[in-house]
């Protein structure tokens, strides 16, 4: 059977773990802003901007790690941006969310025909290759889907492990979780809700940003204008299903990009023959609005998620 | 720091904090201008006389305010019961298709029947579309925002499978179009010879509609009382739930009226780039109008006068048209934080 | 105890003003709080209690005066320096995250931030330590949203005595505990004051700090009016200092029980989280009477008071109204059945902030009474507004300002007016004074006692059990989602109450165990 060949394969493991890295990324930021209170609709513009900023500055003669910089640097100026109005103002945080989402994409876009303004087509860069880690890499299946990705790969799954230990077990992260559910407790200790809040959407929008980056990066070798194209949304998704925990999350990431894997080569099957292709690129997006639904009822949300705080009420 | 409410704002309070937040949007548009090599004073200039400098210049600028004033006063009515959104480009959209299936020759129908027909068959489509993310949301408490954004993206590729396969126009050639509209269901225009159409006299009535429900029926009163305070709404009796499913068939109806009024009184046929983002252009214009039907007539003119005029200084200038988009988004920015500031003190404490 | 002239003085608060705008909050506080001392801060609400600790904690900074920890003067507005000089807070309304566990919330904010890791094995063994020395027991590993409030209050007191506290301060320490985990806490305190700690107590119960401090302050619009050693004054007069003049509450007289009006007959409700539902609950609330429900907050009266105000239906068991039992329950359902509804929040659920006084006027009335084919008649709103403005004496400029602009007592009496307007059959009042003025309190209870009068059957529910006794002609005590007998007025004296309170007395009636 077509479809078990299709799952047994080792090509298929290693494109749905090279979809699933800017989701990873991306996911995590969400992630992150969220545990502290913020839900942050700028994902999807945080990520346009950090694709077009770490390609523009490869192809200025940036290596390609200063290019994930520049991606994460820009991310955390928007995502600074986004908590300045959502944070110590306390204004909605979706339609600050929509703004910067609207204002990213169009700078963006601005700045791409600033700086290139006679291109017809992109100019390409050199991305990162693929590096296979010495005898992992020759295990069956595994290796090569997990242990012959790009850099950035190996970057995004130790970033989950690092986010999973500060979230858990130091004194920032119990404080990043606690101003997300009760943000007075915080404010009791004398810490500031507002820096820490602040400070989880910069970085968060920094991880997000370095997402974008992974597809001009890694993932491709140029920039698109609808290259992201709605994977915001769907990181937005992937939180809600990981119920905010960073491993569960990446674990949606996967599979979600194992689905999409699929359905990329069910469109090459004798399935795609009869069905409108549109019809498989629907999928992950229905896939993202049935996640949300089955985890609806048993969520573990944060308690204060879109909840502003206003210290000293009287 | 900590904002304290002022409990009877002076009008100056009420003025000034808006003023400053236009003109830092265009001082933001001065800035990226000159970046780009453009003189800021010619480019304003450019844009000005681009909206409004010709008759042509100035009924085209409210051509493109036509659909914004229905997404506008769609995503208005839907935040203003905080009813999040953000899926008017899918809405309009599913209103343009219905249009297109009844139009185009279906039904042998006189205009003067076929016309109301499209309409409504519009609004009922934006409607239904809206109704499963608000269902969604009062049932399992899904969130609106995701689930309609995704909306978007299914609803476009639906539209892409329609125009290549049961819409494609036979007479086409190979592009993903729709066959035109019959005469009988193409919206006059309204003065002969004028390129304005129907439909922008038909945006205003239904901001007006609008504006007298808001304020003068009993959906209008609960839908705000759901909108500030949904547990004061409850236990005072007002049906929560049913009020937001009517406000969702609103506001979806009045996106799915773009759709028609776009197809019917422009262009005449669907295409894959019917609406360059009105859905969420409609937000941006919806919040500069402080979510008032009115005043979403006002800020519709605004944001299509800049665009309209962007696009013709960026031909003259080589300034980006893009630049209308950040000025709009730094404007929808700057006048939320603006808005704060006249209800709000900022102190340091 | 303490009164030994050279203890060690250990927080000194030296002519204190603070002032929002036109209102002033405190106006030259001053005093000393000595080694091993307890005083009693005693106040209205509103009378500068909270805001004088606020300075205390640096969210606010004073507009004059000086406060001083261990001899040391404490910078103004530094969230941090008292916590970390030795003072340690329990808040009346907890500051705990309910989906974080007991020790992660009693060790938050303890390291600095850039510490590497939280040494979760060390932090469960010391809080173990402490609990035992303390009696405060709680287990480290549960999470906090699942514990009761008693337990809460054990973990936010582990979380000052974590920091090693010196100087505990109490805020309304007792509204949420039985009277038994009162005593117990008492226990906790008297043993810790022992250790040489200093305990601030922050209450308007007057048994409470006749019971347990050494000195009551009294504090009445801002200003420190008093100050007495506990052993040399009494109740009435610290009642009168509390509200500076001799307050005469209306005098209510029993009154013979009418036809019942509204019957509950076994029913049951789920549980909404912690707080638990109603358990095969029979009551039956009679013309002409004032019903108490007297009991600890979070022990099924929120249940109760959704259940009459619509919000949810039995599961189990029947409602009657007027003998018959209803069909579909809902708010409107019960406001169509002559239910008048107090609501026990009147900023989140009796009134809508941004709404005029009009649009919350006729905010349960307007589809019946200011409607007509979906139009709404905005000018009889209005005069109707105006009317109620009269009548029940609401402070204000006029029908088209924002309600949120009035004071708490013009609020509540709108929404009296709102719900007393049509002479509801049955009123249920829901902790109808909380926060008000004297004045005001009085207002309520007068209105209250009328409706009574006319032959209407009222449900009170409040925590105070001075305000149920007061009142009622007949009193239920509630706990665990369990109703007592009722008990007729003055048939029982408050430690009885109390013991009802603590869940005493229902084993042998219910059995019911779940």
């Amino acid at each position: 059977m077509d479809l078990f060949d299709i799952l047994l394969s080792a090509s298929f493991w290693a494109a749905a773990i090279r979809i699933a890295s800017p989701l990873i990324f991306a996911t995590l930021g969400e992630l992150i802003c969220e545990r502290a209170g913020v839900l942050n609709l700028g994902i999807e513009g945080i990520m346009v901007a950090g694709a077009f900023a770490g390609w523009i500055a490869v192809w200025a003669g940036l290596p390609l790690w200063g290019g994930v910089a520049v991606a994460m640097i820009t991310g955390m100026m928007l995502g600074l941006v986004h908590s300045i109005l959502s944070v110590p103002f306390g204004l909605s945080q979706h339609v600050v969310g929509i703004g910067l989402t609207l204002l990213a994409t169009s700078l963006t876009f601005y700045t791409y025909r600033v700086v290139l303004p006679e291109v017809s087509s992109p100019p390409k860069i050199t991305a990162f290759q693929p590096y296979e880690i010495p005898l992992l890499s020759d295990l069956p299946i595994v290796g090569p889907a997990l242990f012959s990705q790009t850099p950035l790969t190996y970057a995004g799954f130790i970033l989950a492990g690092l986010t999973a230990v500060v979230l858990y077990r130091t004194p920032l992260g119990l404080a990043v979780r606690a101003a997300g559910e009760n943000p007075s407790a915080v404010a009791a200790q004398g810490l500031s809700v507002t820096a820490i809040r602040m400070g989880a959407v910069i970085v968060g929008s920094g991880f997000m940003a370095v997402g974008g980056a992974f597809l001009t990066l890694s993932a491709f070798d140029s920039f698109f204008f609808d290259m992201v194209n709605g994977r915001g949304w769907i990181c937005i998704a992937l939180v809600v299903f990981g119920a905010w925990k960073p491993g569960k999350a990446v674990l949606g990431a996967i599979l979600f990009a194992a689905f999409d894997a699929l359905q990329i080569r069910l469109q090459q099957t004798g399935i795609g023959a009869v069905v409108p292709y549109q019809v498989f690129l629907m999928l992950p997006y229905f896939l993202s609005i049935l996640a949300l639904v089955v985890m609806s009822r048993r969520a573990e949300i944060p308690a204060a998620l879109m909840v502003p705080f206003n210290k000293g009420e009287r | 720091m900590r904002l304290e409410p002022i409990e009877a704002p002076s009008p100056a309070r009420r003025i000034v904090p808006p003023a400053l937040a236009m003109a830092a949007t265009f001082l933001v548009a001065a800035a990226l201008a000159l970046i780009a090599g453009g003189n800021p004073f010619a480019v304003f200039g450019l844009i000005l006389t681009g909206a409004f400098g010709s008759k042509f210049a100035l009924l085209e600028t409210l051509n493109s305010a036509t659909p914004l004033i229905f997404t506008g006063l769609a995503i208005a009515v839907a935040f203003r019961a905080k009813l999040w959104n953000i899926g008017a480009e899918a809405q309009l959209y599913a209103g343009a298709v219905l249009t297109v299936i009844l139009g185009t020759g279906a039904l042998g129908l006189p205009s003067y029947l076929m016309l109301p027909l499209c309409a409504l068959a519009a609004m009922l489509a934006g409607a239904l579309l809206l109704l499963g993310p608000a269902l969604l949301k009062t049932r399992l408490g899904v969130d609106e925002v995701v689930t309609t954004l995704l909306f978007n993206f299914i609803f476009l590729l639906f539209i892409s499978y329609l125009l290549e396969g049961p819409l494609k126009d036979p007479m086409g050639m190979g592009w993903p179009k729709s066959a035109r509209l019959t005469s009988e269901a193409r919206l006059p225009r309204i003065v002969e010879g004028l390129r304005l159409h129907w439909g922008f006299a038909l945006a205003l009535t239904a901001a007006l509609l609008v504006w007298v429900i808001n304020t003068r029926t009993t959906l209008g009163y609960e839908m705000r009382a759901v909108g500030q305070n949904a547990e004061a709404a409850g236990f005072a009796g007002i049906p929560v739930t049913r009020v937001i499913l009517k406000t969702a068939l609103l506001s979806g109806g009045l996106a799915g009226l773009a759709g028609f009024s776009e197809v019917s009184g422009l262009k005449g046929a669907l295409t894959l780039d019917l609406s360059p983002g009105f859905g969420y252009t409609g937000i941006v214009v919806a919040m500069l109008a402080l979510l008032h039907p009115l005043g979403v007539v006002v800020a519709a003119l605004f944001v299509a006068a800049i665009f309209v005029g962007a696009d013709s200084m960026s031909r003259a200038a080589g300034v980006p048209s893009y630049i209308a988009d950040i000025m709009l988004a730094s404007a929808l920015l700057f006048m939320v934080l603006a808005i704060l500031l006249t209800k709000f003190r900022v102190r340091r404490d | 105890m303490s009164t030994e002239t050279e203890a060690q003085v250990v927080l000194r608060l030296q002519g204190i003003t603070k002032r929002f705008g036109p209102v002033t909050a405190n106006e030259e506080v001053s005093f000393d709080l000595h080694r091993g001392e307890v005083i009693a801060l005693l106040g209205e609400n509103g009378a500068g209690k909270t805001t004088l600790m606020n300075i205390l904690f640096g969210q606010y900074t004073a507009d004059a005066g000086e406060v001083e920890l261990f001899g040391q003067p404490l910078p103004p507005g530094a969230p941090r320096a008292a916590l970390d000089a030795g003072v340690g807070m329990v808040h009346q309304h907890f500051t705990l995250a309910d989906n974080l566990t007991v020790w992660e919330n009693i060790v938050l904010g303890v390291d600095h931030l850039s510490t590497l890791s939280l040494k979760p094995r060390q932090v469960k063994s010391r809080i173990r330590t402490l609990s035992e020395q303390f009696h405060l027991k709680v287990d480290p590993e549960a999470k906090v949203g699942r514990l009761t409030v008693g337990e809460r209050q054990r973990v936010e007191i582990l979380k000052a005595l974590y920091r090693d506290a010196k100087i505990l301060i109490l805020d309304e320490p007792t509204a949420v505990l039985t009277p038994q985990e009162a005593k117990d806490l008492f226990a906790t305190l008297e043993e810790a004051i022992a250790t040489g700690l200093s305990v601030i107590f922050i209450s308007h119960k007057l048994h409470e700090v006749m019971a347990i401090s050494h000195r009551v302050l009294v504090l009445r619009h801002g200003k420190l009016v008093a100050e007495r050693a506990t052993h040399a004054t009494n109740r009435e007069e610290l009642a009168a200092l509390m509200v500076g003049a001799e307050v005469s509450a209306p005098s209510i007289e029993s009154r013979a029980p009418g036809a019942p009006l509204l019957s509950l007959h076994q029913v049951s409700t789920p549980d909404q989280g912690a707080a638990p539902g109603l358990k095969a609950l029979d009551l039956t609330l009679a013309a002409g009477q004032i019903t108490g429900l007297a009991g600890v907050s979070g022990n099924g009266q929120a249940a109760l008071s959704d259940l009459l105000s619509g919000l949810i239906s039995p599961t189990k068991g029947e409602l009657l109204l007027a003998g018959a039992p209803v069909a579909s329950w809902s708010p409107r359902s019960a406001i169509a059945q002559g239910i008048a509804r107090i609501p026990e929040d009147r900023h989140k659920t009796g009134t809508i902030a941004d709404f005029d006084l009009t649009e919350n006027a006729i905010l349960e009335t307007y589809a019946s009474r200011f409607s007509r084919r979906g139009w709404m008649d905005w000018a009889r709103a209005r005069a109707f507004t105006k009317d109620l403005i009269q009548t029940y004496d609401v402070r204000c400029p006029g029908p088209d300002i924002r309600i949120r602009l009035l004071s708490g007592g013009n609020m509540q009496k709108l929404i009296l007016g709102r719900v007393l307007e049509e002479e509801p059959q049955i009123i249920l009042a829901n902790q109808p004074v909380r926060g008000l003025d004297i004045g005001a309190v009085n207002y309520v209870h007068e209105q209250l006692a009328k409706a009574r009068d006319r032959g209407a059957a009222v449900l009170l529910i409040s925590e105070d059990l001075d305000e149920i006794m007061q009142l009622s002609d007949v009193i239920h005590v509630i706990s665990e989602g369990r109703l007592s007998p009722g008990f007729a007025r003055g048939s029982m004296r408050p430690e009885e109450l109390g013991g009802w309170m603590a869940g005493n007395g229902f084993d042998a009636e219910a059995p019911d165990a779940a």
